[in-house]
């Protein structure tokens, strides 16, 4: 049964922003054959298209699917989404001033050209862009998700509107690079923002509260409770957290706090801004979408008190398309799937330049073909960004979805065992280059296995000296590699294996060589 | 064109960017219901204020030129 009003408002937005994608080529013009163009928008966008764009690219289809349906199933422990976005904008403002200077200097794409400049080590290199790619594909993968869950809700086959959404968006990314999404997400982050008042502000009323809101969440969890143990389990919905509890959450937030900043894709946003001030001031006002995010996941708790119940095909995913379908009017439910849909469509082709431009800079360029072009770097970015997103579609087509979460969930694992070489890099080169090569080789074995070993989940439950430690499977294993890295240095500096050739110089971290002031009013266009 | 100037002494106020990660990763400090603030309980209204908190700080980090 479908909803042909929704469905129309929804038609409506994604033919604007399929418009726009293909405007966006002439959006602050600059020759879309060289990769840094096509690639990072030629490294030009000031703070507010940062702010739209990074936020976009943060924050997506699947964050706002995920969270709450996450919220709704479990309670208390999925809110841990909040203290994790919090915490990467400290990290974000000491570290990519720094990243964003030595990439502009040398001309640095990627954090693999980076490691490669800074280590002078192929190897290291190849592993760090080979784990980016590996992080990414199935992020993009859970983009498309976030897109059928919400066409879903309306009637529509999912597997038509997959295959439409990802012919357009395939289209105008080759066509316009970086400045597709950029130019979208203005579109998209306002839409997020509108529904998320929407919903913030008339839900609640709607529901008589906050207080009932939270009662009924608490009636949850009591319920839970109650059935675990007359069934000698585990409670699986929680109202405030138990102390089994506590390290989980605290290691959830820190692991994929740090490991954020590592996904290309986040690099590749940081790159395509104009500054390091630029940088610095989204360090202080991304954290709007922390309060967006923190908001939205409450809708798992408003969905408890509405009684809403999911699709079956999508469990708790399903949850906010359920709940917007029956607490607002066709028309809104619309415009709010189309927020969900385009919130999708930003970050797919944000993670699918990313994943080029590695594979482009660091794989086909130094084993395949050395010596090309610039237009030539270009088209097999262009070629590698639109097999990246065919294989995502196939993945999602084909594969149950709880796979894909799954090699999401090992992605955030494995993606934070380049901490090393490339955060630390940013302050030392301390570090030995093999050892950093046999640290990441040691992460992601150790945490592949806890993963595997806790049932395919991230965290991992240390039993010592009769109590239980749960930690987040990222945060144990990039300790390992770190410790190992340090081990291993000084006996290899000793044993005489060389160090490379460090391309930079201390004075590349830091203050910019100019700093032009932006032009006020920052045109938009 | 203006070159930045780092500003002499404000380089120690970075140690403000540890105040999120002390208030945050030990959930036995905040993991009640009460005091609540418009029926939100406290484990839920603490972590949004933190938000708030954390860009108060790198605002007056980035003011102060750190």
């Amino acid at each position: 049964m479908i909803d042909w009003v929704a469905l129309s408002v929804f038609i409506f937005f994604f033919l604007l922003v399929t418009v726009l994608g293909f405007v966006a080529a002439r959006w602050r013009r600059g020759d879309l054959n060289k990769l840094e163009e096509w690639g990072l928008a030629g490294r030009r966008f000031g703070t507010i298209i940062t702010w739209f764009l990074l936020g976009g690219d943060l924050y997506t289809a699947y964050t706002f699917v995920a969270v709450p349906g996450l919220v709704y199933a479990v309670g208390a422990q999925g809110f841990y989404a909040v203290p994790y976005t919090i915490l990467v904008y400290p990290l974000i403002f000491i570290l990519m001033p720094k990243f964003w200077s030595v990439c502009k200097k040398y001309g640095y794409v990627t954090p693999s050209d980076f490691v490669e400049g800074r280590y002078g080590s192929k190897s290291l290199a190849f592993v760090v862009a080979l784990t980016g790619i590996l992080a990414t594909m199935p992020y993009i993968a859970l983009q498309m998700f976030g897109i059928a869950v919400s066409v879903a809700q309306m009637g529509i086959n999912p597997e038509v509107a997959l295959i439409v959404a990802f012919v357009i968006l395939a289209a105008y990314t080759y066509f316009s690079g970086l400045r597709a999404p950029a130019l979208i997400a203005l579109v998209k982050d306002t839409m997020i923002f509108i529904v998320l008042f929407a919903v913030i502000i008339a839900i609640p009323i709607s529901l008589g509260g906050f207080g009932k809101i939270f009662a009924a969440a608490k009636a949850k969890g009591v319920a839970s409770a109650a059935t675990a143990a007359a069934t000698h389990t585990v409670p699986v919905f929680h109202f405030t957290l138990s102390s089994a509890q506590f390290l989980p959450y605290t290691t959830l937030a820190l692991g994929s706090a740090l490991a954020l900043f590592l996904y290309p894709h986040s690099l590749t946003g940081t790159l395509s801004s104009s500054g390091r001030n630029v940088v610095k001031r989204n360090a202080a006002l991304l954290p709007i979408y922390s309060m967006m995010l923190g908001l939205l996941a409450l809708l798992g708790y408003m969905a408890i008190a509405a009684h809403v119940t999911p699709l079956k095909a999508y469990g708790s995913n399903g949850i906010v398309p359920a709940l917007i379908a029956k607490e607002f009017p066709s028309w809104f439910a619309g415009f709010a799937f189309a927020a969900i849909s385009i919130g999708a469509l930003v970050p797919a082709s944000i993670m699918s330049i990313a994943a080029a431009n590695l594979f482009t800079r660091n794989i086909y360029k130094p084993y395949i073909r050395p010596n090309y072009s610039a237009r030539e770097e270009t088209t097999v970015a262009r070629i590698t960004s639109l097999v990246v997103k065919l294989g995502a579609l196939l993945f999602i087509l084909l594969i149950p979805a709880t796979f894909i979460i799954n090699f999401q969930l090992l992605g955030g694992i494995i993606i934070i065992q380049t901490l090393p070489a490339v955060f630390l890099g940013l302050f030392t080169r301390w570090l030995n280059r093999w050892a950093l090569v046999i640290g990441w080789a040691v992460g992601i074995i150790s945490g592949v296995y806890m993963f595997v070993a806790a049932n395919y989940s991230s965290v991992y439950t240390f039993a010592i000296g009769g109590h239980k430690y749960g930690i987040y499977s990222a945060l144990s294993s990039v300790v390992l590699n770190l410790v190992l890295a340090v081990i291993l240095t000084p006996i290899f500096v000793a044993v005489g294996l060389r160090s490379g050739k460090d391309q930079t110089h201390a004075v590349d971290y830091t203050e910019d060589m100019v700093e032009t002031k932006e032009a006020i009013p920052e045109a938009l266009g | 064109m203006v070159t930045e100037s780092r500003r002499r002494g404000a380089s120690w106020l970075l140690i403000l960017l540890i105040l999120p990660f002390i208030a945050l990763l030990w959930p036995p400090f905040y993991n009640f219901t009460q005091p609540s603030f418009i029926g939100i309980p406290f484990f839920y209204w603490f972590q949004l204020l933190w938000i708030i908190i954390t860009a108060i700080i790198t605002s007056i980090l980035y003011f102060a030129g750190a």
